[in-house]
C-alpha cells in the first residue's frame, strides 16, 4: 500500500543515487556538469527505463506526468511486452478490475507491443466476455504467451462458444508465433485448435487444455501431429489416446517435457473409461525418458478399473476423491516411475500392505501425502524406514495413524524423524 | 477509606476461579456485580437465539448463586461507556474490576473504560482469567511476534512455567464482608431481560440442548472427567458415531463463556492423568483443546483485523467467489448434500456441532466446493455456533479455508465419503434430515443416486422433496485445487509438478532463537501476591504477570498501534524438486537464499496487501495493480511457461543492449 501511494516520492528519494552514478560513469570524464534541475528531465532514455522497468504500473503512470521526457518513456514497448487483464463484477468478486480507460489505451497504443498476455475472469459471464470483446480486438499484435485463467468458476464456459472461438482464433491468426497457450476450462473446438496448428505450429511449445469439452480426440491428435515442438501437454484423460501418445513420440518432435491427464467422472457409473496400451506408453517414455507424466483422479472408487492393470509410467498421481486399497496396491505393481502419490480418501482399512509395496517398487518416490486413510504406526514407520530420507515430502493427516502395540503417537514423531533426518510431525486439524 | 467495589462481568461468568472478583471483594465494604447489555443492540447484533439463550441462562444462574451469597447481580441496560460515568457517581465507586479482554476489541473497550475509571478517581484492577497463559509472554517468547504453527506454539508453551493454579470460589464469608443492601426496586431496574425483551420471537423455540450457567458447567466437568476415566484413553479419543450428537459431558460454549474455568479444567485434567498413570508430566495432547483455544488468541491478540481476508497481515490473499444465494444454501443446509445439510441444521437448531463436522461445513464452504469466502462462513458460526469466539472462529476458519498457517491443502473432505466414514450408519442424517428416513444406507449420503423407484418408495424424490446437489463436487474440487494450487505456488514461488511441495513451509521449528528467559516471572504455583504491589496508571498489575497495563492510557490514535505486518514473514523454505531426489540431501539451505525467499513471500503479502487496500488511483492508473515487479510478473502463468518467457525476454534484453 506505501509504495502505491507514494510511489513518486520514493523515487525522488532513491535518486539521487543513481543519478551520482550515471554521473561519474558517463559525465565525469568530460568535466560537463549539470544543475539538478537539468538533469531530471536529460535523464538518458534507457536509465529512466531502466529505472520504470522496477516500477509497478501505478507509479509508472504517476511519473508519467511529471514531464514529456518521462512520458514517452512510459510508452515505450518494452514496458509494455507483458500485461495481465484482470476483469471482475463488483457483485461476484473482491478483487478490483483492470480500469477501461487503461484497457482502451494498451488496445489503442501497445497491442502490438504485447506479447505475454493474460486474463483473469471472476466468475461472472459479463468478465468472461469482456475478456474475449479485448481478445478480438488484438489484431495487431504477437503474442507469444496466452492465458485465460478463472479466477472462480469456469466463467469461460458460460460465454456462447462461437463468441469464445471467434475471438480466440483473431489471436490465433494474427499472432503466429504463440509459443504458450493455458485455456483451461474453455469452449475451444476442434476447427479452433486448426487455426491454431494452421498458424502456430513452428512455435508451439505448451498447451494447457484441461477440462475443454468440445475439442475431440482428433483435434488434439491433430495439434501432436503438426507441432513438434511440443513439450508441455495437459488435457482430460477422454482426449487421451494410443494414437495421441504415437504422435507425440515420432522421431520428428521434441521430447516431451510435461503430460498432465485429469480423469473427472461426473455420476457414478455413466463414463465408460478406456485403456491407453502399454506398448504406447512405451513409445512415449522411449522418446522422452524424463518425460513427467501427472494423472489428477476424481472418481468414484468402482471406476478404478481400467487403470494401471499394466505398466505405466506415471510420475505424479492425486486421487481427489476416495480410491479403492486394490487400486493402491496396484500402483506399487505398475508404477515404477512414481514420483508423488497424494490419496484424499481410502476406505477404512489399514494401508499397510499397499504401503509398504509402494516404498519397495517406487524406487524414485519422494512426496506421499494421506488424508481420510488408515494406517498403523508400526506399518507407516516400516514405510517410511524403506524410503528413508528420499521422502522429501511427507504430508500424513493426524487421524490416519493409528496407535498400536509398539508405537504410540509421541513416539511415532521422533522414529520418524529418525529414518527422515529431519523433524517431522503429522498435520493437524484445530480440535475446535 | 471506604472501598465501594464494582465487578464488571464480561466473559468469565462465573464465581469459581475468578481472580478478578476475588479482587472486587479484597477488603471492599460494599461489592456490586454488574453485567452491562444493551437490549437495543441485542436485536441487531449478528448473535442468533440460541446463543442469547445460553447468556441469559448464564446470567440467571449467576444471580441465584449470588442470591445464595446473599448478593445479587445487576444487569444494566446500555453501552459501557454510557453506564459507567453514571454507576461511579450513583454507587460512590473506589474500584472497578474486570478479566482482562484478550482480543483487540475488547482491549480498544477496555482502554477507553480504564480512562474514564481513572477520570473519576475509580481504580481498575484487571485480572487474567479467560487464558490459561499470559499471551503477551508467548508473543515475547516467540521473537515479539505470536507462533504461526501449532508445534511452535506447543515448544514454548512447554517451556513455560505452568498456568497460575485456579482459585476457589466465592465464599458467603467474603461476601458478608461486604454486603450490600440490595434496593426494593431491584428486580425492576437490574433484572435479567427475557428474550422477548431483546425482541427475539420464542414461540416455535425448541428446548435448549446446551444449558447456559456454572452450575450445568461444574456439573459437567465432572462427567467430563468420568468419561475420560471409563475411556481410559486420555490423549486421543477416536471419533465414532456418537461424537456427532451434543454431548452431555461437553464443555467447549462454557469455556466461552467463561461458565467454566479454563485453568479449572487444565489442573483437573492434569491431576486425573497423573493419578491414573503415574507418571509425572502429562503430554501436551492431553490438553489438545484448550491448546487450540490459546493458540488462536495469540495469534489473534494484537492484529484488529483478525477477522477479515483485507488488511490481515496472516492471511492468504484468495479469490473468493461472492455468491449471496450459495452462500444462503449453505446456511439454510439446502445443499443438497445430505451430510453437510445435516450439519447446518443441527448446527442451527442445538447451537454446537463436533469439531470434524465445522472442518467438514467450513471446507466445502470455501476451498473443497463453494469457493466462498471464509468470512461468510465465519459470520454464520458467530451467529450459530454457542463456542464461537472471535479469536477462535476467525482463526479456524482460516486455518480450516487454508487462508493462513500454511496448510496442506490437498486434503479436501468429500461431503459424501467423509459423512459415511464417520457415521456409515447414516442415522445421524436421519436425525436432522428427517424427510430422507427412508433411504437406505447406500444411499443415504447420496440420494440423488438412488433409482427413481427408491426415492419414491422412500417418499422423497430428490429434485422435489429434497434438494439436488447444488454442485458437482467431482468437478468442484478439481478446479478448486488448481485454484488453491495457483495461489500457494505465488507464495511459495515453487515451480514444479509436486503438489505437496507448492505448499509454502512456516520455517518457525527450525528457527533456533526463541527469547529464551522463560524462568523470570513467578513460579506456577505461588499464591497471589497484594492487588496493591505494581500499581501503575490506576490499574494493577497481576499476581502472575499476566495482565498487561499497557493499554491503561489507550493509544490516541489507532494509527499509532505497532504495526502487526512483521507476523508473517517467517516463511517458506526452499523446496528441492521432487523429481531429483538427489537435492534432499542437504535439507538445510543457504541462509542466503532462505533470506531471499522469506523477503520474496513478505513482499508477496505486502504488495498483495498493499493492492486491495489502495485507495482510490489517478484514472490512468487505476486498476493497473498487476505485473507490478518482475517477480510478480513471472508469476502470471504456470511453472515452465514462465520460465520460457523469462529467458526469451533476457535473450531479446541482451540483444537490444548490444
Amino acid at each position: 500500500m506505501k509504495r502505491g501511494r507514494t510511489g513518486l516520492k520514493s523515487i525522488c528519494q532513491t535518486f539521487p543515487s543513481h543519478e551520482e552514478k550515471v554521473k561519474r560513469q558517463k559525465w565525469a570524464p568530460s568535466s560537463f556538469s549539470l544543475t539538478p534541475m537539468q538533469d531530471w528531465g536529460n535523464l538518458p532514455h534507457h536509465i529512466i527505463l531502466q529505472i520504470f522497468q522496477h516500477l509497478s504500473l501505478v507509479d509508472r503512470a504517476r511519473a508519467s506526468s511529471v514531464c514529456r521526457c518521462w512520458n514517452d518513456v512510459f510508452h515505450t514497448p518494452d514496458l509494455w511486452r507483458r500485461f495481465e487483464f484482470e476483469l471482475n463484477q463488483p457483485a461476484t468478486s473482491y478483487l478490483r478490475s483492470t480500469h477501461p480507460d487503461l484497457i482502451q489505451q494498451i488496445i489503442k497504443k501497445h497491442a502490438q507491443h504485447l506479447q505475454y498476455v493474460s486474463f483473469k475472469v471472476d466468475s461472472c459471464t459479463e468478465s468472461a466476455e469482456a475478456a474475449c470483446d479485448i481478445l478480438s480486438q488484438l489484431v495487431n499484435c504477437t503474442i507469444k504467451t496466452l492465458g485465460l485463467i478463472s479466477t472462480a468458476r469456469p466463467s469461460f464456459m458460460d460465454v456462447s462458444q462461437a463468441h469464445f472461438v471467434s475471438a480466440l482464433t483473431v489471436v490465433f491468426v494474427n499472432s503466429k508465433s504463440l509459443s504458450s497457450i493455458k485455456i483451461d476450462d474453455t469452449p475451444v473446438d476442434d476447427p479452433s485448435l486448426k487455426v491454431l496448428v494452421a498458424n502456430n505450429s513452428d512455435t508451439l511449445k505448451l498447451l494447457k487444455m484441461s477440462s475443454c469439452p468440445h475439442v475431440s480426440p482428433a483435434g488434439i491428435l491433430c495439434v501432436a501431429d503438426q507441432c513438434h515442438g511440443l513439450r508441455e501437454l495437459a488435457l482430460n484423460y477422454h482426449l487421451l489416446s494410443d494414437e495421441l501418445l504415437l504422435a507425440l513420440s515420432t522421431e520428428k518432435h521434441v521430447h516431451l517435457e510435461h503430460l498432465r491427464i485429469d480423469v473427472v467422472s461426473e455420476n457414478p457409473g455413466q463414463t465408460h473409461f478406456h485403456t491407453i496400451k502399454r506398448s504406447s506408453w512405451e513409445a512415449l517414455v522411449r522418446h522422452s525418458p524424463k518425460v513427467n507424466i501427472v494423472m489428477y483422479f476424481f472418481l468414484y472408487e468402482e471406476e478404478f478399473e481400467p487403470f494401471f492393470c499394466e505398466e505405466t509410467p506415471v510420475t505424479h498421481l492425486y486421487f481427489g476423491r476416495a480410491v479403492s486399497k486394490e487400486m493402491l496396491g496396484r500402483i506399487g505393481l505398475n508404477c515404477p516411475r512414481l514420483v508423488e502419490l497424494v490419496v484424499c480418501a481410502n476406505g477404512l482399512e489399514p494401508l499397510d500392505e499397499e504401503l509398504i509395496r509402494i516404498a519397495q517398487r517406487c524406487k524414485s518416490l519422494t512426496a506421499i501425502g494421506l488424508g481420510e486413510c488408515e494406517v498403523t504406526c508400526s506399518g507407516f514407520v516400516e514405510f517410511v524406514k524403506m524410503c528413508g530420507g528420499r521422502l522429501t515430502q511427507l504430508s500424513i493427516m493426524e487421524e490416519v495413524l493409528i496407535p498400536d502395540s509398539s508405537y504410540n503417537m509421541e513416539q511415532i514423531h521422533s522414529e520418524v524423524s529418525k529414518h527422515l533426518g529431519r523433524m517431522w510431525f503429522p498435520d493437524m486439524m484445530p480440535t475446535w | 477509606m471506604v472501598v465501594n467495589s464494582v465487578h464488571w462481568f464480561r466473559k468469565c461468568l462465573r464465581l469459581h476461579d475468578n481472580p478478578a472478583l476475588q479482587e472486587a471483594l479484597n477488603g471492599a465494604d460494599t461489592v456490586r456485580c454488574v453485567y452491562i447489555l444493551d437490549p437495543w443492540f441485542a436485536g441487531a447484533a449478528n448473535v442468533g437465539i440460541n446463543r442469547w439463550r445460553f447468556l441469559l441462562e448464564a446470567l440467571e444462574d449467576l444471580d441465584n448463586s449470588l442470591k445464595k451469597l446473599n448478593s445479587r447481580l445487576f444487569v444494566v441496560r446500555g453501552q459501557p461507556t454510557e453506564v459507567f460515568p453514571r454507576l461511579f457517581k450513583e454507587w460512590n465507586v473506589t474500584r472497578l474490576t474486570f478479566e482482562y479482554d484478550p482480543e483487540p476489541y475488547g482491549k480498544e473497550r477496555d482502554g477507553a473504560i480504564i480512562k474514564m475509571a481513572q477520570e473519576f478517581g475509580v481504580e481498575a484492577v484487571i485480572r487474567n482469567s479467560h487464558t490459561l497463559y499470559n499471551l503477551d509472554r508467548i508473543i515475547e517468547m516467540n521473537n515479539n511476534s505470536p507462533p504461526l504453527t501449532f508445534k511452535r506454539f506447543q515448544t514454548i508453551v512447554s517451556r513455560l512455567e505452568l498456568p497460575r493454579r485456579p482459585l476457589p470460589p466465592i465464599t458467603r464469608q467474603q461476601m458478608d464482608k461486604c454486603h450490600t443492601q440490595i434496593g426494593e426496586n431491584h428486580d425492576l431496574l437490574y433484572s435479567i431481560p427475557s428474550l422477548e425483551e431483546l425482541g427475539f420471537r420464542t414461540e416455535d423455540l425448541s428446548p435448549a440442548v446446551w444449558r447456559g450457567g456454572e452450575s450445568e458447567a461444574l456439573d459437567r466437568l465432572n462427567k467430563h472427567l468420568d468419561k475420560k476415566v471409563w475411556v481410559a484413553n486420555l490423549e486421543h479419543p477416536r471419533v465414532n458415531t456418537c461424537s456427532l450428537y451434543a454431548s452431555p459431558t461437553g464443555l467447549s460454549p462454557y469455556l466461552r463463556f467463561g461458565c467454566l474455568s479454563c485453568r479449572v479444567l487444565y489442573y483437573n485434567l492434569r491431576e486425573l492423568y497423573m493419578k491414573l498413570r503415574k507418571r509425572c508430566s502429562p503430554p501436551l495432547s492431553l490438553f489438545g483443546q484448550l491448546l487450540w483455544r490459546e493458540f488462536f488468541y495469540t495469534a489473534a491478540t494484537n492484529n484488529p483485523n483478525f477477522d477479515r481476508m483485507e488488511g490481515n497481515p496472516i492471511c492468504v490473499q484468495i479469490p473468493w467467489d461472492q455468491n449471496p444465494e450459495a452462500l444462503a444454501k449453505w446456511a439454510e443446509g439446502r445443499t443438497g448434500f445430505p451430510w453437510i445439510d445435516a450439519i447446518m441444521t443441527q448446527l442451527r437448531q442445538e447451537g454446537w456441532i463436533h469439531h470434524l463436522a465445522r472442518h467438514a461445513v467450513a471446507c466445502f464452504l470455501t476451498r473443497g466446493d463453494l469457493w466462498i469466502s471464509w468470512e461468510s462462513g465465519m459470520k454464520v458460526f458467530e451467529e450459530l455456533l454457542l463456542d464461537a469466539d472471535w479469536s477462535v472462529n476467525a482463526g479456524s476458519w482460516m486455518w480450516l479455508s487454508c487462508s493462513a498457517f500454511f496448510q496442506q491443502f490437498f486434503h479436501c473432505y468429500c461431503p459424501v465419503g467423509f459423512g459415511r466414514r464417520t457415521d456409515p450408519s447414516g442415522d445421524y442424517i436421519r436425525r436432522y434430515i428427517p424427510i430422507l428416513k427412508d433411504y437406505p444406507n447406500r444411499y443415504i449420503y447420496e440420494p440423488w443416486n438412488a433409482p427413481e423407484s427408491l426415492q419414491k418408495a422412500a417418499n422423497c424424490v430428490v429434485g422435489v422433496d429434497y434438494p439436488k446437489p447444488m454442485i458437482n463436487h467431482a468437478e468442484g474440487s478439481r478446479l478448486n485445487i488448481e485454484r488453491m494450487k495457483q495461489v500457494y505456488q505465488q507464495l511459495s514461488h515453487y515451480r514444479g509438478l509436486s503438489l505437496l511441495a507448492s505448499v509454502p513451509t512456516i520455517q518457525e521449528e527450525a528457527e533456533p532463537p526463541m527469547t529464551d528467559e522463560s524462568q523470570t516471572s513467578s513460579g506456577p504455583d505461588s499464591p497471589p501476591r497484594d492487588a496493591a504491589d505494581g500499581e501503575a496508571a490506576g490499574c494493577s498489575v497481576a499476581p502472575d504477570s499476566s495482565t498487561v497495563c499497557s493499554f491503561s492510557v489507550p493509544p490516541p490514535d489507532l494509527e499509532d498501534r505497532p504495526p502487526c505486518t512483521s507476523s508473517l514473514p517467517r516463511l517458506p523454505s526452499p523446496r528441492s524438486k521432487p523429481s531429483s531426489p538427489s537435492s534432499t540431501s542437504s535439507p538445510s539451505p543457504s541462509p542466503a537464499s532462505v533470506a531471499q525467499r522469506r523477503k520474496g513471500i513478505a513482499r508477496k503479502v505486502r504488495r498483495s496487501q498493499r493492492q486491495r487496500g489502495r485507495p482510490s488511483c489517478p484514472p490512468a492508473a487505476r486498476g493497473e495493480e498487476m505485473g507490478e515487479e518482475r517477480m510478480e510478473e513471472e508469476e502470471q502463468l504456470e511453472g515452465k511457461m514462465e520460465e520460457e518467457e523469462k529467458m526469451e525476454e533476457e535473450e531479446e534484453a541482451t540483444g537490444q543492449q548490444q
